[in-house]
């Protein structure tokens, strides 16, 4: 029998970026709210054994436990999908802070024409441009009205930039702390690229290049470029994560408690509305009900629509129809790029920070013409100096073995002399790319999981193609001896890592046809029921997520509060 | 060019100095939680007795086998990481680094049980791209294709593995590596894969795990281990060698 605790006013299911953003934004306005977490409670005094490559890189120390919960994976219908066993393709969070405790910190706002991707593809290159196999779709509000939250993210956070990049969107406030240090690796694609006729930028870092103190009052240190960042928590509070910063400042409100190791697995509904959520203490194995005014599915992308599938709220996505809107839109990221040899320079890439790079945008969204191309959008292409670690980080030539006597000399060799240009390109949704539940496979508590079902497109491939060729003239540029541009992309596989930027399954919008929740992350079908992550996302740009996810955070708190003085759909 | 003299990290009393995070203005928090357990902690690692350090030069009592029951199994391993990564001018091979004690100390916990790993049946092959679909736990994979490496040096050259000369190893290896050689619920290529990794793992990852002996993979590759801040580097045009940092510096010391 599961015991009914005592009800609260909002109710978020995971505390990371999103969760705890919502919660300091409702316990500031005075809303009782609490966070229901599976993980631990852990803070930055947790981080000081973390140099530590093999345990924490490797061994994935701060990530999600996969022998209690995965999802399973399939390219295309056809086949069976089978459980990812192993962690590979991306990296989930777990605990307080989520993921964004061991995230690099490269934070974007998406473009302008993200927004309105659609419409202004259509009015520029006709209604074919890639076929309407594609779900291309506007998102239901412009980059002008995202742009007040998108400013508030960044100044929760501090993030550390230069607004010097001409293709991105006007900014009304100057970025709260100045660019990290330019490094001789950095100054080399500055170089080139400025050669090029590009227009390279300090990419906006949430490692901060001085200490500051957030509108809240919380403090972030100074980045010390320790070289241990993507993959590790900062043992030096130098990297904004929510339990450094919005998650103390809901916690000194007085209304806002989070209850660890409490794993949700059911979002109850009654008519047009929800009442609470179900979850299990996974020390005790009890099972509570959590009675809430408010619930909002803070979870990440693929848990947000797994809770939403197995409560029944809204209608499943079928591909062979199109008709249903759960889990459509499932889109990752394509990652084109070229990495260099240098015979003659060897450089310190053991340093660094996971957002220490300089970008150009040149090749980004709807900056450069494709009306002889046959793909849209594009990708930021950067040149970050994260600093590289021994056991992962063992690059050689082209036509080098895999192993023994030539690939230790020529990996130990190039461990310092190898630069990479890589992109963080767009990924374009399809009618056969979606989430749904696996009819074989359960977790820990008996609910079944997630299934993806997701391969590569022509326009994936192809826009790979050419960011690949630019990424590897950029690299000539730069002198390198020998150039290994990325391998032409196949068929999507799980394995290796590429990076966490699942989006979509959650989409939002202005016509409840097309999309699961409005533009205040309100559900369509429960208007006490909100969504927010990356599964709000249409479509996934050409830019790493978080920067749009907080911003979309920041605008669901201001329609979680607005509700919950009026009630009723926000739109 | 590198910089002539190896240089010394930054301490940390001077980190407290220069970064100013300890002067009370932005403490973050855990720095100072860091370095105060670090203070705490100031045995000396040193035995009493023999005056010994416990890192180096009295390794050889401080490591031994975990899983593997027989030296005949250990050798062949041993024998088999050496070929993925041997010995040459530049420093010592898998051996000399220790990576056959790491990866027997690893088969022997979580790594080797598949103690984080989704292993809910039911199992099927799948496509490559699904990835590991194994019933078997590491151990088992490990425990298997080690038979199978001695059993292919038996049938192709009438030999235990430990004796073969190199090449015919690495004709062995490559045929694993292709996934050529039958394996039980696993193909050879995900044995090898495996042992790729963990080869690189043992030679790479922190002394604290058995491997990298005396940090001499570090030292190979140009890796400082476990420093506490760049800041005053990051902009360096010369490439730094710093004297390299075990993470057990924060427990011992
Ligand atoms: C290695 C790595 C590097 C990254 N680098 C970048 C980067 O440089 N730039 C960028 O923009 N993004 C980056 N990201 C992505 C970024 O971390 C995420 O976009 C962001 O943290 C997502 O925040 P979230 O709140 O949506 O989800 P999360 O941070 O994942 O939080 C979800 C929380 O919900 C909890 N939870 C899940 N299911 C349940 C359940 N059923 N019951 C209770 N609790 C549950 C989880 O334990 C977790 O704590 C990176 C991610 C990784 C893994
Ligand atoms: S690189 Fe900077 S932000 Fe990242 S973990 Fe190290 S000190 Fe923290």
């Amino acid at each position: 029998m599961a015991t009914t605790l005592d009800k609260v006013d909002v109710l978020t299911v995971g505390v990371g970026w999103t969760g705890g953003i919502v919660a300091a934004e409702c316990a500031k306005s005075g809303l009782k709210v609490r966070g229901l977490e599976r993980g631990e409670a852990r803070g930055t005094e947790d981080y000081s054994m973390v140099h530590d490559e093999f345990r924490y890189a490797i061994r994935y120390e701060l990530f999600q436990n996969l022998s209690r919960e995965t999802i399973t994976f399939r390219n295309n219908r056809q086949m069976n999908a089978l459980p990812m066993r192993m962690m590979g393709s991306f990296l989930l969070g777990e605990g307080l802070g989520g993921a964004g405790t061991h995230w690099n910190g490269q934070n974007w706002r998406f473009l302008p024409y993200d927004f309105e991707i659609k419409s202004q593809t259509e009015k520029k290159y006709g209604k074919d441009k890639i076929g309407k196999d594609f779900l291309l779709q506007d998102w239901g509000i412009t980059y002008d009205e995202l742009e007040p939250y998108f400013t508030k993210f960044e100044y929760t956070a501090g993030i550390s930039g230069e607004d010097t990049n001409p293709f991105w969107g006007k900014r009304s406030k100057p970025f709260p702390t100045p660019p990290m240090k330019k490094t001789p690796i950095l100054e080399k694609f500055e170089k080139a690229t400025t050669n090029l006729g590009y227009h390279p930028f300090m990419m906006p870092s949430a490692n901060l290049s001085e200490p500051y103190e957030n509108p809240d009052g919380s403090t972030i240190a100074a980045c010390q470029y320790c070289g241990f960042c993507e993959r590790f928590g900062c043992e030096y509070g130098a990297k904004s994560s929510a339990e450094i910063t919005v998650v103390p400042t809901a916690l000194e409100t007085g209304n806002y408690d989070i209850r660890y190791h409490s794993n949700v697995v059911e979002v109850l509904k009654k008519g047009n509305k929800v009442t609470g959520v179900r979850f299990y203490d996974t020390v005790t194995g009890e099972e509570f009900i959590q009675p809430a005014d408010v619930v909002v599915l803070t979870s990440y992308v693929l848990n947000n629509a797994k809770l939403l599938m197995v409560s029944n709220i809204g209608e499943q996505y079928d591909p062979d129809t199109g008709r249903g809107t759960l889990g459509k839109n499932y889109c990752y990221q394509i990652l084109p790029g070229a990495t260099g040899f240098f015979d003659d320079e060897q450089f310190n890439t053991y340093m660094g920070a996971g957002a220490l790079g300089m970008t150009i945008d040149d090749f980004n969204g709807d900056s450069f013409d494709h009306s002889k191309l046959d793909f849209i959008h594009g990708a930021s292409l950067s040149l970050t100096q994260p600093g590289l670690r021994p056991i992962a980080f063992n690059p050689v030539p082209p036509d080098t073995p895999a192993w023994g006597a030539e690939f230790k000399k020529a990996s130990v060799h190039y461990y310092t002399r190898a630069l990479s240009i890589g992109g963080q390109g767009a990924s374009m949704p399809y009618k056969e790319n979606y989430m749904s539940l696996d009819s074989t496979y359960k977790d820990a508590y008996g609910v079944p999981l997630l299934r993806l079902t997701y391969n590569f497109t022509d326009q994936d491939r192809a826009l790979h193609k050419y960011l690949s060729e630019r990424s590897a003239e950029i690299m000539k540029e730069m002198g390198a001896n020998t150039i290994a541009p990325a391998n032409p992309l196949t068929d999507y596989d799980i394995v290796p890592y590429q990076t966490t930027h699942n989006t979509g399954g959650t989409v939002m919008g202005n016509d409840p046809a097309i999309s699961v929740v409005n533009t205040w992350l309100q559900h369509w079908d429960a208007e006490n029921l909100f969504v927010v992550g990356a599964g709000n996302f249409a479509h996934n740009s050409g830019y790493n997520p978080t920067g749009t996810v907080g911003a979309l955070a920041y605008r669901c708190a201001e329609g979680i509060i607005k509700y919950s003085k009026t009630g009723g759909s926000l739109v | 060019m590198s910089n002539e003299k190896e240089k010394q990290g930054v301490s940390r009393r001077d980190f407290l100095k220069t970064t100013g995070i300890a002067t009370g203005t932005l403490i973050g928090g855990g720095i100072i939680g860091g370095l105060v357990g670090y203070n705490a902690n100031k045995g000396s690692g040193k035995n009493e007795k023999t005056g010994e350090t416990q890192q180096g030069q009295n390794h050889e009592i401080n490591v031994g086998l975990q899983h593997f029951k027989t030296m005949k199994s250990f050798n062949i391993l041993s024998q088999a990481t050496e070929r993925i990564l041997p010995e040459d001018d530049l420093g010592p091979g898998a051996i000399g680094l220790g990576v056959p004690y790491f990866i027997d100390n690893q088969l022997a916990g979580a790594y080797g049980m598949n103690a984080k790993e989704y292993m809910q049946g039911p199992f099927e092959d799948g496509a490559v791209t699904q990835g590991y679909q194994s019933r078997l736990t590491r151990a088992q994979i490990f425990d298997q294709g080690i038979a199978k490496l001695e059993e292919e040096a038996q049938s192709r050259f009438k030999k235990g593995f430990e004796e073969l000369e190199p090449d015919q190893m690495d004709e062995i290896l490559t045929a694993f590596q292709k996934g050529e050689v039958k394996m039980e619920a696993v193909t050879s290529m995900f044995f090898f894969t495996l042992l790729r990794q963990a080869t690189l793992e043992g030679a790479y990852s922190d002394p604290i795990y058995n491997g990298n002996r005396n940090m001499e993979g570090w030292k190979m590759k140009g890796f400082p281990g476990h420093q506490y801040s760049y800041a005053k580097d990051i902009e360096s045009k010369e490439f730094i060698e710093y004297k390299p940092q075990s993470i057990s510096s924060m427990t011992h010391k």
